[in-house]
Parts: C-alpha cells; structure tokens; sequence
C-alpha cells in the first residue's frame, strides 16, 4: 500500500466516524451532528479523486497565453468540483429542515434523547 | 512525493480528532465547536486542493451552520445525554464498521493513485474536453461556472428545486397558524 | 434583556452590512470570470443579512427585510431561473446558451450565465435568510427563552 492511498483511507474513516455518531447514539442534536460529518468527508473524498499534482485551479486569467490543451493539462478536474458546490448548499438546506423538525420535537416531548421519545406515545 | 502531501495529512489528521472529540463529548456546545472546526479545516483542504469557489462557500455556509445550531442548544444545554452505555449495541456497530474499513480501504488499492486523475492518460475522460473547449464555447473563464450553467445546467435546475423543498419543509414545520396547540398560555398568533 | 446585542455590536453591523452586501452581489455578478458564482455569492448575501438578524432583533429586522420580501426574492428567482431555461427553446433546445458569447473577461459575456448566476444568487440567499428568520421568530408555548 502506497503512499498515495493514505488521503482516500483517512477521508474514509472520517466518514465511517460519521457513520457511527448517526447510527449509535440517542441525542437527536448529536444525530444532527453526525449527519453534518457524514457530508463533510464526502465532499472531500470527491474533491480528493480530481487533484492533479501542480495543479492550478481550472480558471483562466486575462494575460494568460497557453494554449488550450496546455492549460488543459496542467489544470486539476473541474467537473467533482462543480457538484460539490450545489451538495454544500444543499447541506445548508437539509440543516435547517432537520433543526426545526428538532424543535418541533422539543416543544412535543421535552427532551432530546431518542429513547425516551420513543416511550413517551402521544 | 507532491508537495502538498504533508500538509494535507496533517488536515486530515486535524479534521478526524475534531470528529473524535465531535463525537464522544457529553457537552453538547463542545460537539457543536468541533464540528465548526472540521469545517474549517475542510476549507483550506479546498484551497490546497485548487477550489477556491468551494473554499469561499464552504467557509461561509460552516459559519451559518454553526450559529443555527449554537442558537439551538444555547438554552437547551441543561439536556445532559443520558449514560445509559449500551455496551453491546455500540461494540457490534464498530466491529461492523472497522470490516467495512477494512474491506473498503483494500477497494481504494485499486483506484488511481493521488494526484493522478482519470483526466490524464491515454483516455481522457469528458472534463478535458469541458476544459480544452469551455472558453470557446461558452465564452466563460471560469471553467467550473461553465460546466455548472451550461454544460451541467440540468443538474443546477435540480439542485435549486431540492433547495426550495427544503426550505419550504422547513417553513411548513415551523409556521404557528392552524397549528392544533399542545401546551397552554401559548402566544396569539401572528 | 433589550433584543439584539451591545452597541459595539449594534455600530459595526450597521457600518458592514452594505460592505458585505456589494461584495455578495459582486461575487454573483462576476461568476464567469472569477472564483464565485451564485451558490457562494448568495451565501454571502444571506449571511449579511443575518448579521442583521442577530445584532438587531426580529422586530427590527422584519421592519427592513421582511419574510414576506424573503420569500418573493426566493420564488422570483427561481422562476428567473426557469425563464431563462425555457427561453432556450428560442434557439432550439432546452437551456441552450442563445444570448451572444461576446469576449471573454468582461463582465457583459458568455451569454446567459450571468442571468443564471443572477437568479441564483437571489433564490439561495433569500432562502437561506428566509430559513433563519422563521428559525429565531419560532417561540415553543412555554419556553423561557430570550428573544434573538
């Protein structure tokens, strides 16, 4: 194994932290949490599949005189990039859809701990 | 050896004892800071990595995230988790998952190395031609914008769509109007 | 407790908030020639107007920046962004680039991108504020909080 394994292996556990924080604990806050990670270390895994080593950044600049497919190939990949941008955003969205499902349950059961909602019927 | 390896590890090395601490402290605010900080971290991975439309969004959209939770648990912090340490449950879930790292660490030998991406070789895939011809095509220098509005803009469509519904649901749950009151000496409505 | 925070607080919010609104509109503008473009300009955007949001109070923010105005911002700028999708069809194909390309690097060019960016740009930040706004003004019966 490489040393040019070791970035996808630690941004995979990062994910299976999350993973673990989602599934085995019982404060809906620290779900939330959780979940929060999971995305973190999702997005870094897609951004790490597209760096070129040097790489610059896929933008171009006025004054710039390299051809096309010099740029091209001195450039890291443009394509993970833009579909990470849209998921942050979305993050932010899915953030406040599961806060304010928090607060409603709050205000319902008085506690944020997931086994004793689960008692409480009604 | 690239020569950004270091420095990238030792993010990542940042990042993963933020989650840590993230995840096994009782103090709810302490989990809330940490997981600011793994953010953080996360934007200058991007701006080692070359994104920095990505670095400036994420900076921005981890702080807002960190002020609505903070304005959640704030008064809330006197719900201490409780110690209930279901030893069973939570042994097999890491027993489960340190097999999944094992199983998905030896799939990752088999992906292209760091730093080489599927853009080089001898089959360049559809990002070179994105980026050989997006300033011709599209007139834009910034080849990300192009592919996200032009090449890619079917996709954007969905993302604003997935955007607005979560936004309403999140209107739909917190209105007051019609709402059927639980608990008494409530506040008229608006 | 008055609502809102110090006035040291109070006095910065006032002087940045138009600085940082400029810069949200000028990282939307320019998103075809620099780092940028609509997701992280309304980003900026919304977070201007929530430094609002938490130096103020509610009551004065909804006098400057209604939810009413929060959420015609957010559906106006995504049926901006189907216009200029359906307007494709006017050269031939669903969101095809049919406006003129013009030379690179200026700001008036590659066709339709800075109307896209535009429309997104206001849909998410008026969305992520409009999201904040109902998020402080929500009182659970029988909390004791302080008002934000």
């Amino acid at each position: 194994m490489t040393l040019g394994v070791l970035p996808y292996v630690l941004a995979l556990v990062l994910t299976f932290i999350g993973l673990y924080v989602v599934v085995a604990k019982k404060n809906i806050i620290k779900i939330i949490l959780g979940v929060i990670m999971l995305e973190h270390a999702v997005n870094l895994f897609l951004l790490l599949l597209g760096y070129r080593s040097g790489g610059t950044a896929p933008i171009r600049s006025p004054g710039d005189t390299v051809s096309a497919e010099a740029f091209a190939a001195g450039s890291v990949d443009p394509l993970p990039q833009a579909l990470i941008l849209t998921s942050i955003v979305i993050g932010l969205g899915c953030l406040a859809l599961m806060v304010s499902l928090a607060l409603r349950l709050h205000e319902k059961f008085g506690t944020f701990d997931m086994t004793r909602i689960r008692e409480l019927r009604g | 050896m690239d020569p950004i390896l270091w420095p990238l590890l030792a993010l990542l090395a940042f990042m993963i004892i933020g989650s840590l601490i993230a995840a096994e402290a009782e103090d709810l605010l302490s989990s809330v800071v940490c997981v600011g900080a793994v953010g953080a971290g996360l934007a200058i991975i991007n701006l080692l990595l070359g994104a920095p439309d990505l670095a400036i969004t994420q900076v921005v959209v981890e702080v807002l995230c960190v002020v609505v939770l903070i304005r959640v648990v704030l008064t809330r912090r006197h719900e201490t988790q409780q110690t209930q340490k279901d030893t069973l449950a939570v042994g097999s879930v890491l027993l489960v998952l340190g097999v999944l790292l094992a199983v998905s660490t030896w799939a990752m030998t088999t992906l292209h190395p760091f730093g080489q991406p599927l853009l080089a070789g001898d089959r360049p895939g559809v990002a070179y031609q994105y980026l050989t011809r997006g300033l011709a095509e599209t007139g834009a220098a910034n080849h990300v914008t192009a592919v996200l509005l032009d090449y890619r803009a079917y996709d954007t469509l969905g993302e604003a769509t997935v955007i607005f519904v979560s936004i309403m649901g999140a209107y739909a749950i917190l209105r007051r109007k019609g709402r059927i009151h639980h608990a008494p000496g409530n506040e008229p409505d608006r | 407790m008055p609502p809102g925070m110090s006035p040291i607080v109070r006095t910065v919010a006032r002087l940045v908030t138009g600085f940082i609104t400029m810069y949200g509109i000028y990282v939307v503008l320019y998103g075809h020639v620099s780092p940028g473009g609509g997701f992280a300009g309304g980003a900026i955007l919304a977070a201007g107007f929530i430094l609002l949001l938490l130096a103020f109070g509610k009551v004065r923010t909804e006098q400057i920046v209604s939810h009413r105005m929060a959420i015609a911002w957010d559906s106006g700028g995504a049926l901006a962004f189907l216009a200029v999708a359906a307007l494709g069809y006017v050269a031939g194909s669903f969101f095809l680039n049919f406006l003129a390309l013009g030379e690179p690097y200026r700001l008036v060019s590659a066709g339709t991108l800075p109307l896209s960016n535009a429309s997104i740009g206001a849909k998410v930040g008026a969305g992520l504020f409009g999201v904040f706004l109902a998020l402080s003004v929500f009182r659970p019966a029988g909390d004791r909080e302080d008002e934000t």
